[in-house]
């Protein structure tokens, strides 16, 4: 599998993988919160970069321009990965009418450098999937690989 | 009142790798302002220059975001869990 040089200040592996669970979960949720954006929260082992649960989330934002990850799901989310020991690896969001691709908005809000930002766009028939880092306001598409 | 304050990832480096800290205060800001005092790289973090909270940053008592209680101005017990995380938020437009 090709891998991308996530950039300065990243950390952890260079990839995203997880289920074909973890990834129907994810697309189902956005396709329930449609038309507004649906988010939610990915977890699992940060070492490997495999993402193992996935918390969808309310947006708070209730918008097909924006979202917001309801705060009291996020604190939910991450006791409940801490408690089965895992980490939270990354947030996904849909975007409803354009391409999977961190917006302006997305990039200036992006918290965390080591997080993954998971991109579902559901503009077309079959949705699309795809990763990215955001370090310092520079975006880098990483591999997301599904495994059985 | 000793609270625990839980750090999210992103901040433990600047309290010197630790995921929890305990703290003193009466209220949510004063405990804040403990964390600041005790681990002065987290200064501007969690709350701004005037000393109100950041807003990349949630804030919660045990269960509630504090934004939905009385804000900096909650009161802390005995034994409470102050959790810090960050805002994540984003979108199309």
């Amino acid at each position: 599998m090709a891998m991308t040089d996530p950039g300065p200040g990243a950390s952890g592996p260079a990839g995203l993988a997880m289920s074909a669970r973890v990834q129907a979960e994810m697309v189902a949720h956005c396709l329930r919160a449609f038309p507004d954006e649906g988010c939610g929260l990915l977890a699992g082992d940060a070492a490997t970069g495999r993402a193992v649960t996935c918390y969808p989330t309310r947006n708070a934002a209730a918008s097909a321009r924006l979202y917001t990850v309801d705060p009291r799901d996020h604190l939910r989310a991450d006791r409940d990965a801490e408690a089965a020991g895992h980490t939270i690896l990354g947030v996904f969001h849909s975007h409803t009418h354009t391409d999977p691709y961190p917006s302006p908005t997305d990039v200036a809000q992006a918290p965390d450098p080591s997080w993954h930002y998971v991109l579902v766009s559901l503009r077309d028939e079959l949705a699309s999937v795809r990763s990215y880092r955001i370090v310092g306001g520079r975006v880098t598409e990483e591999p997301v690989a599904v495994l059985g | 009142m000793t609270v625990e304050v839980r750090l999210p990832t992103l901040l433990r480096p600047s309290a010197g790798g630790a995921a929890s800290v305990t703290l003193d205060g009466a209220t949510v800001g004063e405990v804040l302002q403990d964390l600041e005092r005790a681990h002065p790289a987290l200064a501007g973090q969690v709350l701004t220059a005037d000393g109100s909270l950041h807003r990349f940053v949630n804030v919660y008592l045990n269960d509630d975001d504090v934004r939905y209680l009385d804000k900096l101005d909650t009161k802390v017990g005995e034994g409470d869990v102050v959790s810090i995380l960050p805002a994540v938020a984003g979108g199309a437009s």
